[in-house]
This record gives C-alpha cells, sequence and structure tokens, in this order.
C-alpha cells in the first residue's frame, strides 16, 4: 500500500482501548467469556453470548484462514492499484475485516480458506492497525 | 399485524425518475406524496400518520403541512419502508392514526439538497474495525460474502451474470426504467470490473426520484378511486451492522427471519406467490432472497435463475420493473419495489404478470444488516 496517511484512523473508546494498545505491542488481542467460553469480536466488557460481564482479555495467535473478499478496482489514495477487502476467520473462531497485504492482488493469488498471519502498520502514535499476509499455517 | 387489516390505497413515484437537478431531496419526497394523494383521492388534511426513513418525518411533515397524531423514523436503510409498511399497519389497528403517507425521496445521483452521510465516524465499531480497510461503500462492501457464497454452493460467475441479463429483459419492457437495452451474459462479465468478481452491470444504479403509499383501515379501503392492495402479512429484522460480523456469508439471519415471520402472518404458501420483488442492489441479491424465503433450496437459487423461472413467461416473475439494476435506485430502492408491487395487484404494471394476486416484497438495509418483508394481495383471502 501506498500512503497510510489516507487511511480514516479508528478512534479507539473506553471498550476497545485494550485491543489498541495490543495492536501498538504487536499483539492481537480478543476477548473470551469466563462463564460459557466464548470468544468474540469485536471487543465488548460482556459476554454477547450469555450476557456474562465475566470475561478475560488474551492474547490471540494471530493465525486466520481467509473467509470471503472483493477486490477493489476503483482507485483509492491509499493504494497504487486494486486492492483486497477481506474477511478472515481467526483461528480462535472470530472474523474480522481486513487487507490482504504481501501478496499478489489477484484471484489466482488470494485463494479462500489459505492460511494468513496477523502482522501490524502504525497510522499514528496510538493506533496500529492489523493486517494479515500470507503464511502461519493453522495446526 | 393482524393479517389483512389494512390495505394500501395510493401508490406513486416521483413524476420524473433518473436524473433530477432541479429537485431538492426534500422536494422529491413532497412530489411522490403529491402524485400519490392525487391517486388516493386525497387532501393533505386526510393524512394523520407520516413515516419516512433518510429525512426526518419532522421534515416531511412540516414541509407538507401535516399535523399527525403518528410518526415513524425508523431508518435501517433501503427497506425501511417496508418496515413503515408493517409499523402503520400495526397504528392503525392500535387507533393512533386513520391514513397513514409513507414517503421515500433522494437525490441520490444529483446530490440536491442532500443530508450528510449518516456513519458512527472513527470510534463506531465500523470506524474502528471496518473503515481502516478502505471500503469504498457498498460496492466494496455489500459484495464481499459473494466469493464464500460461490465456493459453498457451486454458483459460477456466468450465473451472477444472468441476473442481470434477465432483469434487462423486464427492464425492457418497462418505458420508465434507466436501461433497456438487452445484454448478454458476455456483455455482463466484460464491464468494468468495479470491485471483482463484480462488474459495473452487476451494481445498481445511482439515480434521483421518490415514491409513496398512503395506508388505512381494510374496512375502508373499497372506497377509493383504485383496487385496494391488502397487506397479508410482514416481517422485520436486523443481524449486523458489520458485514464482517455476519453470522454465515451465505445466508442472512435478517431476511430469514423477516421472511418466516411474514409467512406465518399471512399464511400462504411459497406456491401461492405469483409476484415477487427482492430488493437488487447488487446482482447476487436475488440468490439470497430465494434461498433465504424459501423459494429455491440452498445453493439452488443460480440454477432456478439461470432455468428462466423468474425471467418473463416464467412460473416466479422477479423484479418484473427491471430493478435496482436496470430500473431506478437511488439509493434506498426498498419504496420502488412496494411501487411495483402494487402495480402488479392493480394490474397496471408496465409488464403485467397475468392474474397476479399475491405478491412477496422483500427489502433489505445497509449491507445485509436490517430487512423486511411485506406480503400483499388484491384480494382478502
Ligand atoms: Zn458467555
Amino acid at each position: 500500500m501506498a500512503n497510510t496517511a489516507k487511511i480514516p484512523v479508528p478512534v479507539a473508546t473506553p471498550e476497545t482501548l485494550h485491543f489498541w494498545e495490543g495492536t501498538k505491542s504487536g499483539e492481537l488481542r480478543l476477548q473470551k467469556c469466563d462463564e460459557c467460553s466464548h470468544v468474540y469480536f469485536p471487543p465488548r466488557p460482556f459476554c454477547p453470548g450469555c450476557a456474562s460481564r465475566k470475561v478475560s482479555i488474551f492474547k490471540a495467535s494471530g493465525k486466520a484462514t481467509l473467509y470471503s473478499y472483493v477486490i477493489n478496482h476503483r482507485p483509492h489514495p491509499a493504494f497504487d492499484g486494486p486492492y483486497s477487502i477481506a474477511v478472515v476467520e481467526l483461528e480462535e473462531g472470530p472474523r474480522m475485516m481486513t487487507n490482504i497485504i504481501n501478496v499478489d492482488q489477484t484471484p489466482e493469488a488470494l485463494i479462500l480458506d489459505m492460511p494468513l498471519e496477523v502482522t501490524f502498520k502504525p497510522l499514528s502514535d496510538d493506533i496500529h492497525l492489523p493486517y494479515f499476509q500470507p503464511g502461519g499455517a493453522t495446526s | 399485524m393482524k393479517p389483512n387489516s389494512v390495505a394500501i390505497v395510493g401508490a406513486a413515484e416521483t413524476t420524473e425518475l433518473g436524473k433530477i437537478p432541479s429537485l431538492s431531496q426534500l422536494q422529491l419526497h413532497a412530489d411522490a406524496a403529491l402524485n400519490t394523494l392525487k391517486d388516493a383521492g386525497l387532501g393533505l388534511s386526510d393524512i394523520d400518520g407520516v413515516a419516512t426513513a433518510g429525512e426526518s418525518p419532522t421534515n416531511v411533515a412540516h414541509y407538507l403541512g401535516i399535523t399527525p397524531t403518528w410518526v415513524d423514523g425508523t431508518s435501517v436503510g433501503g427497506c425501511s419502508f417496508m418496515l413503515h409498511v408493517r409499523h402503520a399497519a400495526a397504528a392503525i389497528n392500535e387507533g393512533l392514526c386513520e391514513t397513514v403517507l409513507i414517503t421515500h425521496g433522494e437525490s441520490g445521483r444529483s446530490g440536491i439538497g442532500r443530508g450528510m452521510f449518516r456513519g458512527g465516524g472513527g470510534a463506531s465499531l465500523q470506524g474502528q474495525f471496518e473503515s481502516p480497510y478502505c471500503a469504498m461503500g457498498p460496492p466494496t462492501i455489500f459484495t464481499i460474502p459473494f466469493l464464500r457464497y460461490m465456493k459453498e454452493t457451486g454458483t459460477t460467475l456466468e450465473q451472477l451474470a444472468t441476473v442481470a441479463v434477465i432483469q434487462r429483459e423486464w427492464a425492457a419492457m418497462n418505458p420508465r426504467a434507466s436501461f433497456k437495452d438487452p445484454l448478454t451474459v458476455e456483455d455482463v462479465m466484460n464491464e468494468r470490473m468495479i470491485a471483482y468478481p463484480f462488474t459495473k452491470l452487476e451494481c445498481c444504479l445511482v439515480t434521483d426520484g421518490g415514491g409513496a403509499l398512503i395506508l388505512t383501515a381494510a374496512a375502508r379501503a373499497k372506497d377509493f378511486p383504485h383496487k385496494p392492495v391488502y397487506i397479508l402479512g410482514t416481517g422485520e429484522s436486523v443481524e449486523t451492522p458489520m458485514i464482517s460480523q455476519m453470522e454465515d456469508m451465505t445466508t442472512s439471519k435478517a431476511f430469514r427471519v423477516s421472511g418466516a415471520k411474514a409467512f406465518a402472518e399471512a399464511g400462504i404458501s411459497h406456491s401461492d406467490v405469483d409476484h415477487l420483488m427482492i430488493y437488487d442492489a447488487f446482482a447476487h441479491l436475488p440468490f439470497y432472497g430465494l434461498e433465504d424465503l424459501g423459494f429455491c433450496r440452498k445453493g439452488e437459487a443460480a440454477g432456478f435463475i439461470e432455468a428462466r423461472n423468474t425471467a418473463p413467461g416464467g412460473q416466479l416473475p422477479l423484479n418484473t420493473n427491471g430493478g435496482g439494476l436496470s430500473y431506478m435506485h437511488s439509493g434506498m430502492y426498498g419504496m420502488y419495489a412496494l411501487q411495483e408491487s402494487v402495480r402488479q395487484l392493480r394490474g397496471t404494471a408496465p409488464a403485467q404478470v397475468d392474474n397476479a394476486s399475491i405478491s412477496v416484497c422483500h427489502g433489505v438495509g445497509g449491507m445485509f444488516a436490517a430487512s423486511g418483508t411485506v406480503i400483499m394481495g388484491n384480494a382478502i383471502p
């Protein structure tokens, strides 16, 4: 990608601060319910499975697979050419949006269910954004 | 809602559709409202309920000079008008008002007098966990689930293109459709790529326009100039504002919940349905709609369309105005789907389906975020 200055920068809230503190220190953090073991994303201080407020933050493996995507062909100032907008499935279960980077942005190179691993790029002093790239085959 | 208790007695679109730089968005609401009042033979003072989306009901009521006893500003995207029909029926049954005006107007193409896009900003969940990945509006978000759907169902890109080809056949019969020239599968697939795998012709139009409906109690419905269109059953639901958080990208939970509720209320089976509208902002939506409403089994919708079941002359005419792909799409298309269902049940559609007596009209809001379903009939069963 060409220009991270053109990317809309997330604004953390009290409920999501742990996530952004994590990415800044190179960790992808998820939450897990202490009552029913449900692992979930995006962050919130209660379990969307059982409504328990007893939840824990933990470091995810950073491994994922490619669930679905498009390749945007319209120009965007942050990118040099067509780029993927993807949803990945984390090894722990939750899914998240991302761009798949460090790989050709073509249907031939982006194969559903291919193994991916997280990597981080700074957008500002406080916000480091998680991206995914090929690698890190899940066990 | 109580089935069969409420009817649509007025329905009309704006005088023009397409590119209308001479009218602000608010005036598009008013133009549609005035045409609909005329259609119903009513005056402004007859209206005591107002519902709208994309514009506040306060703005619309004041601009038209209506003092309502009931308003609904439910705004969950392009299917909001399906939800307004449902809520209006409940309000009329409860005695909160007698005669409801539902309006839509959108300067989607010209952007005249258009309010700011809503959106949560950088601190919303979308702002934090989706926007930084530089999606550029619906063509790059609504389309994300389809590669997963293709892999799970074996659906092909040729079959996706076929949706646009067949809807163009319907549009060719409609003088008000934006695009009427015939298309081939090759034409669709060779068009400019917008967001792989979707080409330009698999994405909706962007136009200006509006439409409005008037509803009242079924007991009064025969006193109006046009054949009443009775509300047989309705449904609504929401799933997630974030496409990345859909439970399953091969099916919409909001579609399934809304559709099942509407069919249960109406007490009809799928074989009773003569005419179907499925909000088609993009060419994959009819696949999801046909399967999630129960017309097709999982993975069979593309073959069903390819076999011309939904084409002119087919057993289940679908998107007979040409749809969002060929008729018009202002941004919140649900109103135009409802208008086409009303025309079909009145017997006044340009591409009229023979003996259409039950129509299912199914809308989507946001990007698989919300859904509303209205089942209508031209007789009380
Ligand atoms: Zn739990």
